[in-house]
């Protein structure tokens, strides 16, 4: 855009106004309105070459090295330093550690909230994307706002919320229990925490993707006779599944590491309602730092790969999203 | 959120050149879904989704706002007001506000040189960012605490210079830190990605300094990505919990903050105590929500200028 006959470049977004002159043979960037510049109001010579290679390179040391050196101190560091701390007592402990029956128990909890919570926001979250995408109803908008809100909650107040519905003086707690159902305290009350923190990340994703493709193949398929189930299982799953799967690894990254929530609706029973997290809490409590953090040690590399995983669906879905808006 | 994308080339005579890039590939009316009468599958698929989301999220946000208002208002104002709660509102809403600050700054920052300078490791570095969302908020305490905590070499060397980490605030905001990194670099990445480098690259040849490029060129179009991440992080950072709960040291008016607060009054017997806490932060987020809302919308209307 730079043409060699000289031009006023104005940017569409900001106020930025770049004046250049063609007759000049230095030029200046100014933001006042678009001017020629007389020839008095020339910038001064720059600087020498020589200096302005070594302010250059000390300037890009700055610039890449702050930020470089904020992640290690924030992110790489504290990650290797529990790394170390769990291989501290050699690499049996950090075994044995992991291994406790305790341990065990609370990845096999984590592993069913995770299950429960993936099941059903995969299911809903569909159904969701698709009313907030295709539907047309009064009142469609306030639903995204709802989905929105559990990532605003804090995970604490998801907790109290369902100690206020299925506890002991609570809006559902007397009838359930009547009945011999028992869910605050036990697993029920620790999955509806985890699907609740949850709800978003299928959502979220499926909906920008339903908007993208839009319905002309959905369309084109009822045109052609297909039934509405033919349609979803045939023109509209397979566009989504990549959004889906995507949606599926940050349920899974979300709720594997669900705390404050299942912290006060588990009851805290060893051994029997402990997810990973509240194992690592009560040894904590116990003053047994090394499992503890053996425990987070074995949680961060899960999330790490599930980072990898997602990295990999995020390719795949925006393809699909390219696709999209190419044939659209 | 979608950043400008014409651009203006006006030539010293004053004649206006249209827009250097084609015109977008969805720029024909959106056609809307051609049935307009409802149909029972859709009606079907309607209703399940709206009774699920009225006994999932709609129901649960009223029981908790129900209970603390239970006691009338004045009990809600008590509740709020006394020296606890309002020392722990302050500490969240203070590390809050120096977590947004820090993160603003350096989220911008990240995202610019992932965006524009090459280094070896960008990929790994940009993969890296997303890793807070990814790790247990709890494991991040654990992890923060390892290498700030005061057993710690470094956790040492800072108390050697009367400068205590972890168990007081600066400890809270470092976890808030580490807890919202993705928002800003997450919301500022693609406007930089998307920015035409044409004016940019016209600034460098007539001389401008790379920090004025920045600043005057760079800096402006990012800002409704820079305000959106911002505020979400303030956002999640009012409410964060678990690694909050291992680095602060939970000092009644001193380090407790709002979300460790509720924690303790419901462990503690005083659900209502915890409710009017649990409102007052709910409608907090429930605001910002709707605030970047109405950014992203209005941003979308005038095609993300400024």
């Amino acid at each position: 855009m730079a043409s060699p006959s000289g031009s006023v470049a104005g940017s569409g977004g900001g106020s930025i106004v770049v004046v250049w002159s063609a007759t000049d043979s230095g030029a200046i960037p100014t933001s006042a309105p678009p001017r020629l510049l007389a020839p008095s109001e020339r910038p001064s010579p720059r600087p020498r070459a020589g200096a302005r290679t070594w302010q250059r390179w000390v300037g890009r040391a700055f610039v890449l090295g702050v930020p470089l050196a904020y992640l290690a101190v924030l992110l790489v560091g504290p990650l290797l330093a529990v790394v170390a701390g769990a291989f501290a007592d050699g690499a049996g402990a950090f075994l044995g550690a992991v291994t406790s029956r305790w341990a065990l128990h609370g990845f096999a909890m984590t592993a069913l909230m995770s299950g429960v919570a993936i099941v059903f926001n995969t299911v809903f979250g569909v159904a969701i994307a698709w009313t907030i995408c295709r539907d047309r109803f009064p009142g469609r908008a306030a639903l995204g706002g709802l989905v929105d809100l559990p990532f605003a909650v804090s995970p604490v107040v998801v907790g109290l919320m369902a100690m206020l519905l299925f506890g002991r003086q609570g809006w559902f707690g007397p009838a359930l229990a009547a009945r011999g159902i028992r869910v605050l305290f036990a697993w029920p009350a620790m999955a509806l925490v985890t699907t609740f923190v949850s709800l978003p990340c299928v959502v979220r994703e499926v909906t920008p993707v339903l908007e993208a493709i839009g319905v002309n193949e959905e369309e084109a398929a009822r045109t052609l006779g297909a039934s509405r189930a033919q349609t979803f299982w045939r023109v509209v799953l397979p566009n989504i599944r990549w959004g889906i799967l995507y949606g599926i690894a940050l349920t899974a990254a979300r709720t594997l590491g669900e705390f404050g929530g299942v912290l006060l609706v588990s009851g805290g029973l060893a051994g029997k309602t402990e997810t990973a997290t509240l194992v690592i809490y009560r040894h904590l409590e116990e003053r047994q730092d090394q499992a503890a953090q053996a425990i987070a040690v074995v949680l961060a590399m899960a999330s790490i790969l599930l980072l990898l995983a997602m990295e990999l669906l995020k390719t795949k879905r925006d393809r699909d999203l390219d696709s999209a808006g190419r044939t659209r | 959120m979608t950043p400008p994308t014409s651009t203006f080339v006006v030539t010293p005579g004053g004649a206006s050149v249209g827009g250097s890039q084609s015109a977008r590939p969805g720029s024909e009316p959106r056609r809307r879904p051609r049935s307009t009468e409802p149909r029972l599958g859709r009606l079907v698929v309607r209703s399940m989704v709206v009774i699920y989301l009225g006994l999932f999220i709609a129901l649960p946000v009223g029981a908790v706002v129900r209970m603390g208002f239970r006691k009338g208002l004045s009990a809600f104002g008590a509740a709020i007001v006394n020296p606890d709660t309002l020392s722990a509102l302050g500490l969240t809403v203070q590390t809050s506000l120096a977590m947004a600050l820090i993160n603003a700054v350096m989220g911008t920052w990240i995202a610019y040189v992932l965006a524009r300078v090459p280094f070896p490791g960008r990929r790994l570095v940009n993969a890296l960012i997303d890793l807070p969302f990814a790790i247990p908020t709890l494991v991040t305490g654990v992890m923060l605490v390892v290498l700030f905590g005061p057993q710690s070499g470094v956790g040492i060397w800072f108390d050697g210079h009367h400068l205590r980490l972890m168990y007081a605030r600066p400890g809270i905001v470092l976890a808030l830190l580490f807890v919202t990194l993705p928002f800003v670099v997450r919301a500022v990445q693609p406007l930089l990605l998307d920015l035409d480098t044409g004016q940019e690259e016209a600034a460098a040849i007539l001389g401008a300094s790379p920090w004025r490029i920045f600043r005057q060129i760079i800096l402006p179009s990012l800002w409704p990505g820079i305000r959106t991440g911002t505020l979400l992080s303030f956002s999640r950072a009012l409410g964060e919990f678990g690694s909050i709960v291992i680095v602060s040291g939970n000092i009644p008016r001193r380090t407790l903050t709002a979300a460790v607060l509720i924690y303790g009054e419901i462990e503690s017997g005083h659900p209502e105590a915890a409710a009017a806490v649990s409102t007052l932060l709910l409608a907090l987020a429930f605001t910002l929500i709707v605030v970047v809302e109405s950014f992203h919308r209005k941003a979308q209307a005038g095609h993300g200028i400024a």
